[in-house]
Parts: C-alpha cells; sequence; structure tokens
C-alpha cells in the first residue's frame, strides 16, 4: 500500500446518482486517483466490509456516504466508516437530508410493506410474504437488514464533519471538496460545502425578478409555454430558489426547469420547506380566505414540493406516528 | 410497526393539560391580552404567548419549531383586516398560515391545533373566548405525541446474536 492518502466511498439508501456523479469527474477522476488510494468502493472496486473492518481507526483521510439511512445495515456501516474515518462527509441530498427516500417518512414500515409487498396491482405474493430479519430456509437461518419506520440523513445516526448536496452533487463541487479536504486547509466541521447564498442571488434571471410579486395562481411546467429568460417565479412556477443553496451552476434553470431544491436551505434557514412556504404565501396576491383557498389549490402536493429532498432533516423529521391500537 | 409506546395514555382525565404557544401582534391581540389581565378575566392558563410586532412576522418555521418541541397547539393573533399596523401584514400571515396548515395536516397534525384568530385591542372577552375554547378542543383531541418513536427493530446487537 502506498502512503497517498485513503478514501472511501459507501452507498446507503440512495439510487445509484451519486455514485454517477463520482463516475461523471471524468478525466478529473484521474487526478483524484493520482492523489488518494481508493480503500473502499462496493460499486466499483471489490474490497468488502471485513477490509475496513481490518484497518486501523481513523486511518481513511475520508470516507464519501451517500444515501439515507433507512435499514440496520446501513446504520451499521455508517458507524463503522465513521470509526475508521477522520472526516465523514455526508455525498448528496439524501445523506445530507433524507432526500427523496425520505419522502416515505410520510408513512411507517407497515404502510410500505403492505403497499410493495401486498397491494400493487404488479405484485405477486399469493402467501402474502413479508420481509422479515431472520427466516428459517431448509434447516438455516436466512437474514435481511432491519427496515426502520423512520429514513434519517447521515448526521441523524452518526456525526458528520461536511457537507456535500446535490442530487446529485455536481462535478465542479465534488472535485472543489475533494481538493479542499486534500488542501489540508479544513472548513469548520459542520460546514456544506458550496456558497452560503441562495439560489436567486446568482440566476441569470435575476434581473427579470419583480421586487414583489403578486400572482392569482400557481402553474405547473406543463401549463404554460415557460419563457426562457424571464424569472420562472414570475412566470408562476414553483422555484425554489428564494429557499436553496446555490452552487449547482444552475443546471435546471439553464434547462428551463425551475429549481426543486436538491442544495437545501443556507445556513441561515433551519428548515427549507417552512421558509419557501413562507416566502409563497407573500408572492400570492388573494386576500380573503375563499380566493386564497383557491390560489393554494394550484400546489397539488405541497410537502412533496417543498420538502422533496429535506424531510428528514426538517423540524418535524416525519409524518405523526400512527397510534398503536393496544 | 411502531411498538406500543409504554407511556401511559395521558389524557384531560389525570391532569394532563394541553401546551399551547400562542404569538400574539404588538398591536391588537397582545394588547387584549393586557386588557384582559388588567379586567381581572378568568381564561385558561394554557398558554406561553409570544409578542411578535405583527401576525405577518410569524415565520412557519416558528410554528414547527413549536410543535416539535411539545406544543400541542399553536394560536397566532393579529389585527382585524383593514386594522393591521403594517397594512397588509395580516393578510399575508393568512395565506402562510393556510399553507402552513395543509402542510401540518399532511404531517398529521390536526386542523385544530393551528389556529389564527384576528382580536382588537379592545376584544379581551374574545380573547378569553378563544383560549378556553381552544383548551377544550385541545383536551378533546389529546396530546399531540409527535416525537419520532424510538427506533431499534431491531437493534444491531440483536442482529449480531440473529446472524451469529
Amino acid at each position: 500500500m502506498s502512503d497517498k492518502p485513503k478514501v472511501a466511498f459507501y452507498w446507503c439508501s440512495s439510487c445509484g446518482g451519486c455514485e454517477e456523479a463520482v463516475v461523471d469527474l471524468a478525466e478529473k477522476i484521474l487526478d483524484v486517483v493520482a492523489a488518494v488510494d481508493i480503500v473502499f468502493w462496493p460499486v466499483a472496486l471489490d474490497f468488502k466490509k471485513a477490509d475496513v473492518e481490518a484497518m486501523e481507526d481513523g486511518s481513511i483521510l475520508a470516507a464519501f456516504v451517500n444515501g439515507s439511512i433507512r435499514t440496520t445495515e446501513q446504520e451499521e456501516m455508517a458507524h463503522l466508516l465513521r470509526r475508521k474515518a477522520k472526516v465523514l462527509v455526508a455525498f448528496g441530498s439524501c445523506a445530507h437530508l433524507g432526500g427523496i427516500p425520505a419522502l416515505a417518512n410520510l408513512w411507517d414500515r407497515e404502510a410500505i410493506f403492505r403497499a410493495v409487498y401486498l397491494e400493487n396491482v404488479s405484485t405477486d405474493n399469493p402467501d402474502g410474504v413479508l420481509p422479515s430479519v431472520s427466516t428459517p430456509h431448509n434447516g438455516d437461518r436466512v437474514t435481511l437488514p432491519g427496515f426502520y419506520d423512520t429514513v434519517r440523513a447521515l448526521d441523524q445516526v452518526t456525526s458528520v464533519d461536511y457537507y456535500i448536496p446535490g442530487c446529485a452533487p455536481t462535478p465542479n463541487i465534488i472535485a472543489g471538496a475533494v481538493q479542499t479536504l486534500l488542501s489540508g486547509d479544513l472548513p469548520p466541521a459542520g460546514t456544506v460545502l458550496t456558497p452560503d447564498i441562495a439560489l436567486c442571488e446568482e440566476c441569470p434571471r435575476l434581473d427579470t425578478k419583480p421586487q414583489d410579486l403578486s400572482l392569482e395562481r400557481f402553474r405547473r411546467p406543463h401549463e404554460i409555454l415557460i419563457d426562457e429568460d424571464t424569472c420562472l417565479l414570475a412566470q408562476g412556477l414553483l422555484c425554489m430558489g428564494p429557499a436553496t443553496r446555490t452552487g449547482c451552476g444552475q443546471l435546471c434553470i439553464n434547462g428551463n426547469m425551475p429549481c426543486t431544491g436538491c442544495f437545501g436551505p443556507t445556513s441561515k434557514v433551519r428548515d427549507q420547506g417552512g421558509k419557501y412556504l413562507s416566502a409563497l404565501a407573500s408572492m400570492l396576491s388573494a386576500l380573503d380566505d375563499e380566493a386564497i383557498e383557491k390560489a393554494l389549490d394550484s400546489i397539488p402536493d405541497p410537502i412533496g414540493t417543498f420538502y422533496r429532498y429535506g424531510l428528514a432533516g426538517s423540524l418535524l423529521r416525519r409524518r405523526k406516528m400512527t397510534p398503536v391500537d393496544a | 410497526m411502531p411498538e406500543p409506546t409504554e407511556k401511559p395514555q395521558e389524557s384531560a382525565a389525570d391532569g394532563w393539560e394541553p401546551k399551547i404557544v400562542a404569538f400574539f401582534c404588538n398591536w391588537c391581540t397582545y394588547l387584549a391580552a393586557d386588557l384582559a389581565g388588567t379586567s381581572r378575566m378568568k381564561y385558561a392558563p394554557n398558554a406561553r404567548v409570544i409578542r411578535v410586532m405583527c401576525s405577518g412576522r410569524v415565520d412557519p418555521q416558528f410554528v414547527m419549531e413549536a410543535f416539535a418541541n411539545g406544543a400541542e397547539g399553536v394560536l397566532v393573533g393579529g389585527c382585524h383586516f383593514g386594522d393591521c399596523h403594517y397594512q397588509s401584514g395580516n393578510h399575508k400571515a393568512l395565506r402562510r398560515f393556510r399553507l402552513l396548515q395543509r402542510v401540518l395536516m399532511g404531517m398529521g397534525i390536526e386542523k385544530e391545533r393551528i389556529r389564527i384568530e384576528w382580536i382588537s385591542a379592545a376584544e379581551a372577552d374574545k380573547l378569553r373566548d378563544v383560549m378556553n375554547d381552544m383548551v377544550a378542543r385541545l383536551k378533546a383531541l389529546g396530546p399531540l405525541h409527535l416525537e419520532v418513536p424510538a427506533e431499534g427493530f431491531p437493534e444491531v446487537a440483536d442482529l449480531a446474536e440473529v446472524t451469529a
């Protein structure tokens, strides 16, 4: 083994997009590989958990963990990598704030299992078998990780040093973050490694954003012909720009689609959805209850819109658990 | 499925009292509370009142934080339409509040737990009635129990035994 700094990548409850994002570094990944040894990366390399366990605690410079924590196995791996790495980085929206998987926090394990394994029209499960942590099989036992009721962000399971936000993180912020970590000049723990200002402030359409918006209702992208130069909020679209951290390079805006908020809030905001909700309500012109209800009906899925990537990391974290009948 | 909590079922019958966080605007509802006090009106003592300059100042995060920290109800009090010291703060508050209500209901928090009322500086009796009414409704609903339940099915330690 060379004495290059060691890094590890791991995935928890995620789609694989964050792994793609690393590969998306393209030729820059050669610079990364030249500078570090990748000692663990299940998606690409054949190192096992036992190899990580055999390493000395703190011997990995940085572990990049993507995905939220949904199962006992993921929790165990998060703790293991925390022990072995000097710096634990939450990589991508899911590890940062829960991400898309955290929308499952509107339900619980029972409801999810029922939908997925019993009630889905395409499900073929005549015996009604549900996943179980331990199942007897031919005189032996087969085990599966336990499935939690609540999806958690990485920092709700173990301590996290830095966050690289995004669904998925863009190559430029990954490269920037890796450089920062290798430079040895580390920012304070807890830092999100992107600029701490709202997307709007760097938006190429900022000049067309009116001082005061007065909208009768909101529009969905398929309902209008979206102008390519005008502020998307001014066109009535639910653009999360005002409540979302910048650093992404305005990819969605440049693609003429509203921001969906994947970079999470700036450090001044605790709850991205709450802050965005507040801003949105100010933009409506409705004065009385009836007009307000009608205007709000133009937001068909408020939680899914405001908390698309951040339900686990929000103030309330999940839907209230339904009481169990004793 | 969640494990049943071992907490005894709290109810109004065994002395449980709902906690209300109340955000009152400086110009109307807070003065109504003041008037209720100087008039020696008696009403339910369940609210912790926080004075804000305008009902339009109540950030949805304040309300969420109140619930996350154990409030069973949140009451926002502002000026009647046309009376807002800042002209349109209460209209903004109402829009924000209605949208917030939709989100909170989606999170399993009953509509009755979040309430907005317009109470002028002269309406101490309305303040008293609203407080009493809200407490009665919350008592009927019972405790909120919003806390994320302790996880641990199965504990990692238990799994070690399973996989041994």
